[in-house]
């Protein structure tokens, strides 16, 4: 029954109480600047965990490394059963398990709505043009953006853009999605639709990895927070505890700035 | 109450020529053109510089279609070459981007003079293929050599629209698990399009412009016409300012809108 044990093989399905992302004294160097200097970290399926920290910590490259668009040179990251920092990494494989929405949107200004939405599926998953397009109108309206199809990127709002940024990535069905501060380059009004739609998609049971400035949110939807300063977590713990009983001066610090 | 109409009106002419100059440049060469036929008919005394170039128009015309055939050709072969040359450039294997760079600087800063005749002599007349021996014209070689620099300068317009795509279109497109080439295929590149057309038919206007060097090697393009003409016409010194002003017109009607063209696109371009 060896072959069975979790350790060694690909096949090796996460348990329920295994963490689907499991991240270990990484480290990582631009340069001779390091600016991941030993982080760990640990995220439960259909967890919500939020990564808050002082701008330059290292959030938004620590979360980057996760779907292996940056590398990292010392640690190791396990994804759903698969080592990222290795050489012999199937990135292609690891990204349709992980997806990621970034501050900018990013979506692609030459494709309507819905051509962003179908293109992964097509291209990568090898969708026919019917079901791409069938669920790709149900990812549209999910983010509460019907009729909105046909429209340019560039004829969207932040908020909305922002939205389909988030459809897009569904529709490759990740088991993770990736946030890497995706309201900080919205107006205050068009905050509030992109995190409703985050809140709804954790209240589905996604796992999600957000890194943040929004403090409420982050206190009210995350099952765990970490808080990133100089490139080393300084203190994590659940909402409650972070937010209202921060043991580290630096926490305390800088809580008590933003809030 | 006249006064002001003819006011309105003339201030509508103005408007007109201020929109629509080119045209007026084209109206005005063709009248010129057509002015001076007209009056070597009237008077028909030993045949007048002028008579002779209306004569001989025809003659030029069709190895003015030789530089526009030479022009279509040179641009579509320059662009074949010249957008996986770009792409190349930018590629992650170290030695496929460095011999890119090396052929894009190469015909990029030679002067096409050199370029025209290297091809001329290093190419052979004919070519075997097997059954049969198919000869290279001098046309042809030419059209290749007047493609090689526009390939280097297409390949370098290519690196640059690829590299002013912004960083996040390659992230967002690798984090929906899309390879690179297919990046650079659906993403990047169509979005290249748009950046590079006006610089694309910047270089098509300066190799149009070119053409008429082929005329060095006996190719008998417009200016290698326009010169048998006056050598078949007695060679008479006179023919020469006549002739040679044709030629000048010829070209600029052709070439003048689309450099206007391309000013516009930028334009737009700059503004969106």
């Amino acid at each position: 029954m060896q072959r069975h044990e979790p350790y060694g093989a690909e096949t090796a399905s996460v348990s329920a109480d295994a963490p689907i992302v499991s991240i270990r004294d990484v480290r990582k160097f631009y340069g001779s600047l390091e600016v991941l200097k030993g982080i760990s970290l640990d995220v439960l399926k259909g967890q919500v965990v939020c990564i808050i920290g002082p701008s330059g910590s290292g959030k938004s490259t620590l979360i980057r490394c996760i779907n292996g668009l940056s590398d990292v040179q010392q640690g190791s990251i396990s994804v759903a059963g698969t080592e990222v920092n290795d050489a012999r990494l199937d990135v292609v494989a690891l990204r349709r398990k992980v997806g990621i929405v970034f501050q900018q949107y990013n979506l692609f200004p030459h494709k309507t709505v819905l051509e962003n939405v179908m293109l992964a599926p097509r291209l990568v998953l090898k969708e026919s043009r019917a079901s791409a397009e069938q669920r790709a109108k149900a990812l549209i309206a999910k983010v509460r953006l019907t009729g909105k199809e046909d429209a340019y990127p560039g004829e969207l709002s932040g908020g909305q853009q922002q939205r389909v940024a988030i459809a897009r990535s569904l529709a490759m069905r990740p088991e993770i999605m990736l946030f890497d501060e995706v309201t900080a380059a919205l107006d205050p009004e068009t905050v509030k639709e992109v995190l409703t739609t985050i809140r709804e998609l954790a209240a589905d049971g996604m796992t999600c990895i957000l890194v943040t400035h929004e403090m409420g949110f982050a206190r009210e939807v995350a099952d765990h927070i970490y808080f990133t300063d100089g490139g080393v977590i300084v203190e994590h713990g659940p909402p409650a505890e972070v937010f209202s009983n921060a043991k580290d001066p630096r926490t305390r610090r800088f809580l008590s700035q933003v809030i | 109450m006249i006064r002001d109409k003819v006011h309105a009106r003339s201030s509508v002419l103005l408007m007109n020529v201020t929109r629509i100059r080119w045209q007026h440049v084209v109206g005005a060469a063709v009248l010129t053109v057509v002015a001076l036929a007209a009056t070597l008919i009237l008077q028909s005394e030993p045949e007048s510089p002028v008579a002779t170039l209306v004569r001989w128009m025809p003659f030029i015309l069709e190895g003015f279609g030789l530089n526009l055939v030479m022009s279509f050709l040179a641009m579509l072969l320059a662009t074949l070459l010249g957008v996986p040359l770009g792409v190349a450039q930018v590629s992650r294997v170290y030695l496929v981007r460095t011999v890119a760079k090396g052929v894009t600087h190469l015909f990029r800063n030679t002067p096409w003079l050199v370029v025209l005749f290297t091809v001329m002599y290093v190419m052979p007349m004919t070519v075997d293929l097997g059954l049969t021996r198919v000869d290279i014209s001098d046309w042809a070689k030419a059209t290749l050599a007047f493609a090689l620099p526009v390939m280097g300068n297409i390949s370098e317009i290519v690196r640059g629209a690829i590299v002013s795509v912004p960083t996040g279109q390659w992230d967002s497109a690798q984090g929906l698990a899309l390879t690179r080439r297919q990046t650079m295929t659906h993403i990047i590149l169509p979005q290249c399009v748009k950046r590079s057309l006006p610089s694309w038919m910047n270089w098509y206007a300066l190799l149009t412009l070119a053409t008429p060097m082929a005329a060095i090697l006996g190719v008998r393009e417009a200016v290698g016409s326009a010169q048998a003409a006056m050598e078949a016409g007695g060679g008479r010194p006179d023919f020469l300012i006549p002739f040679y002003l044709f030629l000048l017109c010829l070209f600029f009607i052709y070439i003048y809108p689309i450099a206007l063209l391309t000013k516009a696109l930028e334009k737009k371009h700059a503004a969106s």
